[in-house]
């Protein structure tokens, strides 16, 4: 599996609170609740946003709340895939859960800037910066992890067992 | 090689004689959590996937309480497919108005909650329950969804930091001070998917309300979870509220902890924690000129009886500030109960505070008390992000009850010492 967009760049410890606040959760339409996603950091992120792009972030991206509404809005977006240095437990389970697939890689997160094209290789783990023509590592998913992002989540690889 | 108290559980529930960090593993639950805004979704993906049944009506618990009493249409929605949900399965453990309480104070008191037991929730801060010696940890609506149709949820073993408590904290501190003390000194990711451990001499001064307050904020330095070790305050707490048998998992001597922190309870102070991270802490002797507009005292880590009485205990025979609006949330109904026979609801409505059925309201920027741009306040809760009580210019500063009391007669952060 793989991915390919455009970077939107964030710092270190964005919150579910930024990335779906509260007073949006009960909203139940979806495609609704994606609409205000990273508005309380980035107004425009919903605008720029295309289908396939990355989202890259510092340390601890998603702390906070258990909200799965914060990996949903992300995935809604359009967003392919989330690189940062780490990923706060709970989200990153919930990424995971959902199908969207999340990569942890301090160097990517150091040298990549926002608005390079980088391209994602989820079985090797490797992170190419097209615009940069440079190149980084991050852990490959282990087998357990990888058959829940391939069925697209985790109900549906229970579902398949069953 | 040796286990910490949490991997001797997850080994257990798991089957397994032994784990180690790092090891992903299956285990059985006891309970699984979830509220009125993550339990739709779970809901949602239930159907979704077909599943006809639940792995236990008693092993699943659903508590209104972030929005309710239903603070709008949407929300009322919300509420309605978490009742019609309930209903339909039989859940046991299903807390509406006028039952409800804010989940992680509620769960508990109820008793649903033993030593040794797998918790799981759909909430971040189920991580309260490491206080009564059980395992547990937040997750999402997904985990919730499968673990109410299997009875079962995937783990990756942590490692653990352990906390040795020792000395005798002063009057004026309390579990909140310590909590915010060490995510002060570890910082918000200090303890990123680990367990954080307490034990050593100086626990048996911490009652399990103050416990609660620490295991409730372990997410906030992002630990997977926060454990107490049992001892005989645990046991008088459970007696009379658990009767099923339960088993009591102390850590090997020989275990290996990452890190091993020496604490003494002694040294510490009345801690704030500025904006936006709980890690921004200073002593009350640190803090300086900070006016504030609200005093929210409540919420899962200081919404239970002892937290009122010590503010009542300060406010008593006060007024609180001009310009200042003070609200009290208690924890569950049978808080609010305890509360209006003790007294304390006098002392607050005298003090000019508004009282309020439980809820967690104005802590997630939900209801019942939300800020407007550039106001300040000062909250008994756990997080104090970017907009998390309202406008994103407004700021929570998080403190203990005694503090929280003190700043709303003074108008300012306070010093609770001379009250
Ligand atoms: S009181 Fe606040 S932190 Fe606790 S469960 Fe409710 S919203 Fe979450």
């Amino acid at each position: 599996m793989t991915a390919k967009g455009i970077v939107h760049k964030y710092g270190d410890n964005v919150d579910t609170d930024v990335i779906i606040p509260a007073r949006c959760l009960n909203i139940s339409d979806r495609k609704e609740l994606a609409s205000h996603c990273m508005e309380d950091i980035d107004k425009d992120f919903i605008n720029k946003v295309k289908p396939g792009d990355i989202m890259l972030a510092g340390f601890n991206f998603g702390c906070g709340s258990s909200r799965e509404h914060a990996p949903m809005v992300i995935k809604e977006s359009g967003i392919s895939c989330v690189i940062a240095k780490t990923f706060a437990r709970i989200f990153y389970r919930n990424a995971i859960n959902i199908g969207l697939p999340i990569l942890e890689c301090e160097a990517a997160s150091e040298a990549i800037a926002n608005g390079d094209e980088v391209s994602v290789d989820f079985d090797t783990g490797m992170i190419t910066n097209v615009t940069k023509n440079e190149t980084y590592q991050a852990q490959p998913f282990p087998e357990f992890i990888k058959e829940i992002i391939d069925a697209n989540g985790l109900l549906n690889a229970i579902r398949k067992k069953q | 090689m040796g286990m910490t108290m949490s991997q001797k559980i997850l080994a257990k529930k798991a089957g397994l004689a032994s784990v180690q960090a790092g090891q992903l593993i299956e285990a059985n639950i006891d309970l699984v959590l979830g509220n009125d805004i993550t339990t739709p979704v779970a809901i949602e993906e239930f159907e979704k996937y077909g599943f006809h049944q639940v792995y236990r009506k008693d092993g699943i618990a659903i508590v209104l309480d972030h929005f309710t009493p239903n603070k709008d249409i949407k929300a009322a929605q919300l509420a309605k497919r978490c009742r019609e949900f309930a209903n339909r399965y039989d859940i046991l453990h299903y807390y509406d108005v006028g039952a409800m309480g804010i989940e992680h104070a509620l769960l508990p008191e109820k008793g649903l909650v033993a030593p040794g037991e797998l918790v799981v929730g759909a909430d971040s801060h189920t991580c309260t329950y490491g206080a009564l010696g059980a395992f547990s940890t937040g997750f999402g609506s997904t985990d919730m969804a499968a673990a109410m149709a299997t009875g079962k949820c995937w783990f990756k073993v942590p490692s653990a930091i352990r906390f040795n408590l020792t000395g005798t904290p002063s009057k004026w501190v309390s579990g909140k001070d310590l909590i915010l003390h060490i995510i002060g000194m570890i910082g918000v990711d200090g303890a990123l998917y680990k367990s954080m451990e307490f034990g050593g001499e100086g626990l048996r001064h911490l009652s399990i309300d103050d416990r609660l307050t620490v295991a409730n904020m372990a997410i906030e330095a992002g630990a997977k979870n926060g454990i107490f070790e049992v001892d005989n305050v645990t046991l008088a707490y459970e007696k009379g509220r658990v009767e099923r048998p339960f088993e009591i998992f102390k850590p090997d001597e020989d275990a290996v902890y990452e890190k091993v922190i020496d604490i003494d309870l002694g040294a510490l102070r009345p801690t704030v924690s500025f904006p936006h991270l709980p890690e921004n802490t200073k002593t009350i002797d640190e803090v300086g000129d900070v006016k504030i507009d609200q005093v929210v005292i409540g919420s899962c880590t200081n919404g239970r009886i002892s937290d009122l009485k010590i503010a009542a205990d300060i406010l008593k025979g006060h007024k609180i500030a001009k310009n200042v609006r003070c609200i009290v949330i208690p924890g569950t109904q049978q808080i609010y109960l305890d509360a209006l026979h003790a007294g304390y609801f006098d002392i607050f409505i005298a003090a000019g505070c508004a009282v309020s059925t439980p809820t967690c309201g104005p802590c997630l920027g939900g209801h019942m008390g939300i800020l407007a741009e550039g106001e300040r306040c000062v909250a008994t809760t756990n997080r104090n992000f970017v907009g998390r009580m309202g406008h994103v210019k407004s700021e929570v500063y998080l403190a203990s009850p005694a503090v929280a009391a003190a700043s709303a007669i003074e108008g300012k952060i306070a010093n609770p010492e001379k009250y």
